[in-house]
């Protein structure tokens, strides 16, 4: 045993010393002038709410957002993860005293806190992601320098809620939800919306499970995989051979259910799930795609040369801040992929509405 | 029951207790060389953690002082952030900048210290009570609904929230001392339940209309009125308010219970021995029910410095953050007692403050903060470990408790 520790360590250390053998980088001190004249004199923010930078969701997406936006300006950045409601204030507070020129927050739990922050330094600019900073609800921002960052995702969902119906066999699609709060729910209505509308156009009858449009199933948070993995269950008991879970990484236990239960499809959400879980991107009928990252990088790329403009950033389908991703091959006929087009024009056009 | 086994369960309860009396009394030395012994480790991840050093070690044998002088400056790099970040900013432009690192800490710890208060309460009448996380939600969300429910004039509006704070964290220590006392349910297992009940409970009412702002369907309620906010006590461009000032009464108040009064000495009688002071006629039972509610009623103070102090703009469903799990640290760093109390949770209330200037100016993760609090209770719960790493002598003799 004690041998074994031995050869183990001497070994680790060879690797170490190994790795260690490579050259030293020259000195270069007339480049690293160059570069740091030609890098943009801005500093962009980010503090996330408790789910941290690795939550697979929002926060996630928009600190990719931030980086690639960091790397390909060369502006300045700083984050800062908030361990709870408390962290909030303070992280806030931190950016600002750090010279941040745009500090971006995300969710609606950092509503207050942004607004007090930019009440209180008029001077700099802040945006939020998935709130309108609106907390006395009189339709208009609170703070002139904060720029919300929303999306209809809606409208994306309708899309999938009518590639949903037109694939399902049993004629039953589930979905269910992290915790019920409007950035949410609002997927599920869009759901719900487009299967009723496949109902009208086509005569099918087509029901949703999980969400009327005013109550639904709800795991509780957006961590406990188990939990989804039990409702969808739950769902695919009941005839669901198409989920939709809203709720981040939880929708991955809803996806392990579907692949055991095998002939179910999911949905996913927020990116691409053929791409981000690739583990189950055979039973990925579409992804109801919610563009944060690019988001992220507009708003801060637009502010680094121009004037800070604050007119709220929404996500459609016309400009491309939400979508669906490509429909599973073989799955549904060419004409109904044609019709999901149309449908797409018709939101855009305004011809058809996505409010359920 | 057997004599015999009536005799085996009192000797296993009898070492249960010693071992928690241990951790609770350990030495001061023992104490702060955890404190030191944690932050040299911190310094060891820290550098771990540095990309700038992971760069230097690639070349390690061709100019081996790069490596060192990048762990160095990353090493003074966190902890000068901390430093910045919790005690005094001296990079400020102006004193209120330089200063408000100070207050920050002080207002982070005075949860800690209501908390950590009601905890070694606990832990001196050998009551091992991890249940401040619930009492300090349901301290919050009873307090904070009378705080933006209720329309009542100014300083009243603010005692009344107090009280239904204080009574609704006294509510849930009430129960698992009644149950305790009355029907032998383990207290640890009992007050672990009842956080989960009462995070639960809270995003249940959260989702309720009563405690919805109108026009909303997000979980958090309306801001509490102003009328029963704690007042601020250092002017506007500090947090502090005046609950860290009721914080450190509380702290005199539990000095005076334990060491001055008769129900303090029965509490620490029962915790160095239930079967003696029983013996001596006093009521184990009524003790613990005591204890715990007591205990309950400080973590209600604590959540109502959040709800009606820091975290007013309105109720959600992480009003007590991580703070019920950490007053357990707090109140097992300062050995259970009032000043020992106090001191920690202002360490604590500093760890915490210097979270954002750890990552914002140092990079690092915040996580780091809670490795370093964390190898602190490991210490702290092992200090053979401590005295074997400084090579301190065993004590010669157990500790005598003074009941």
């Amino acid at each position: 045993m004690k041998n074994t520790l031995r050869i183990g360590a001497v070994a680790a250390s060879a690797a170490i010393a190994l790795a260690a053998c490579s050259a030293a980088p020259e000195e270069t001190p007339s480049e690293t002038a160059t570069e740091t004249a030609e890098a943009v004199d801005y500093k962009a923010c980010m503090v996330s709410d408790s789910g941290g930078f690795d939550d697979a969701s929002f926060n996630q997406a928009g600190y990719e957002g931030l980086q690639a936006v960091s790397s390909d300006l060369g502006i300045e950045i700083a984050t800062a993860e908030s361990e709870g409601e408390s962290d909030f204030a303070p992280n806030i507070n931190e950016m600002i005293n750090q010279g941040c020129d745009l500090t971006i927050t995300v969710g609606f739990l950092l509503s207050q806190a942004t607004v007090d922050a930019a009440l209180a330094n008029p001077d700099s600019s802040f945006a939020i992601i998935d709130d309108l900073a609106d907390n006395d609800f009189d339709g208009t921002t609170d703070a002139p320098n904060i720029k919300p960052i929303t999306f209809d995702t809606d409208e994306a969902a309708f899309l999938a809620g009518y590639a949903a119906a037109a694939a399902s066999q049993t004629g039953v699609i589930g979905t269910f939800g992290g915790i019920q709060i409007p950035s949410v729910t609002i997927f599920m209505d869009g759901l719900l919306a487009g299967v009723n509308y496949y109902n009208e156009q086509n005569g099918a009858a087509v029901t949703v499970l999980g969400w009327d449009g005013e109550t639904g199933s709800f795991t509780g948070d957006f961590s406990d995989t188990t939990k989804g993995q039990s409702t969808a269950q739950g769902f695919i008991d009941q005839g669901a051979d198409v989920i939709l879970p809203v709720a981040g990484p939880v929708g991955l236990g809803a996806a392990a259910a579907a692949q055991a239960a095998g002939n179910v499809w999911i949905i996913g959400v927020d990116s691409d799930w053929t791409l981000t879980a690739p583990d189950y991107s055979d039973i990925i009928l579409t992804s109801v795609m919610k563009n944060m990252g690019p988001a992220v990088y507009d708003v801060v790329s637009g502010s680094v040369d121009a004037e800070f403009d604050v007119t709220p950033y929404l996500g459609t389908l016309e400009n491309e801040g939400v979508g669906i991703s490509d429909i599973a091959d073989g799955v549904l006929d060419d004409a109904v992929i044609a019709e999901i087009e149309e449908i797409q024009n018709g939101i855009i056009g305004g011809s058809i509405s996505v409010t359920p | 029951m057997s004599a015999e086994q009536t005799t085996a369960k009192a000797v296993e309860e009898q070492d249960d207790r010693s071992v928690l009396r241990q951790i609770a009394e350990s030495s001061g030395l023992v104490v702060a060389l955890a404190v030191v012994a944690s932050i040299v480790i911190g310094a060891i991840l820290v550098v771990l953690a540095s990309p700038e050093v992971e760069e230097a070690l690639g070349y390690f044998f061709s100019r081996p002082a790069d490596t060192f002088a990048a762990a160095w400056e990353a090493i003074t790099g966190a902890y000068t952030a901390m430093f910045r970040g919790s005690v005094w900013n001296y990079n400020g432009d102006t004193f209120v900048q330089q200063f408000r690192p100070l207050t920050e800490s002080l207002t982070m710890a005075t949860p800690l210290i209501f908390a950590g208060l009601g905890l070694g309460i606990g832990f001196r009448a050998g009551l091992f009570n991890i249940g401040a996380q619930g009492q300090i939600i349901m301290g919050a969300m009873i307090g904070g609904w009378v705080g933006f429910a209720w329309d009542l004039p100014w300083g009243l509006h603010l005692i009344v929230a107090i009280i239904a704070s204080v009574l609704g964290g006294a509510l849930w220590g009430f129960i698992p001392g009644i149950l305790k006392a009355k029907a032998g349910a383990h207290e640890v297992i009992v007050t672990i339940m009842l956080n989960y009940v009462a995070a639960n409970l809270i995003a249940y009412a959260l989702s309720t209309d009563a405690f919805q702002l109108e026009g909303s369907d997000n979980p958090k309620s309306p801001p509490i009125a102003e009328t029963a906010q704690y007042p601020l006590i250092l002017g506007d461009s500090f947090r502090l308010n005046l609950s860290f000032l009721l914080a450190i009464a509380a702290a005199f108040g539990v000095w005076w219970l334990m060491e001055r009064s008769t129900w303090g000495f029965r509490f620490r009688a029962v915790g160095a021995n239930a079967r003696a002071a029983r013996t001596a006629g006093m009521n184990v039972p009524l003790s613990i029910i005591g204890v715990m509610t007591i205990a309950g009623a400080l973590s209600g103070f604590a959540g109502s410095s959040q709800i009606l102090g820091t975290e007013s703009s309105g109720l959600t469903a992480g009003v007590a953050g991580s703070f019920g799990f950490d007053a357990i640290t707090v109140a097992l760093l300062g050995r259970s007692r009032p000043l020992g109390t106090v001191m920690a949770a202002i360490l604590f209330g500093g760890f915490k403050a210097s979270g954002p200037a750890l990552q914002v100016q140092a990079g690092l993760p915040v996580d780091i903060v809670l490795v370093i609090q964390s190898l602190i209770v490991l210490f702290i719960a092992a200090p053979p470990l401590v005295r074997f790493l400084f090579r301190l002598p065993a004590p010669s003799r157990e500790k005598v408790v003074a009941a």
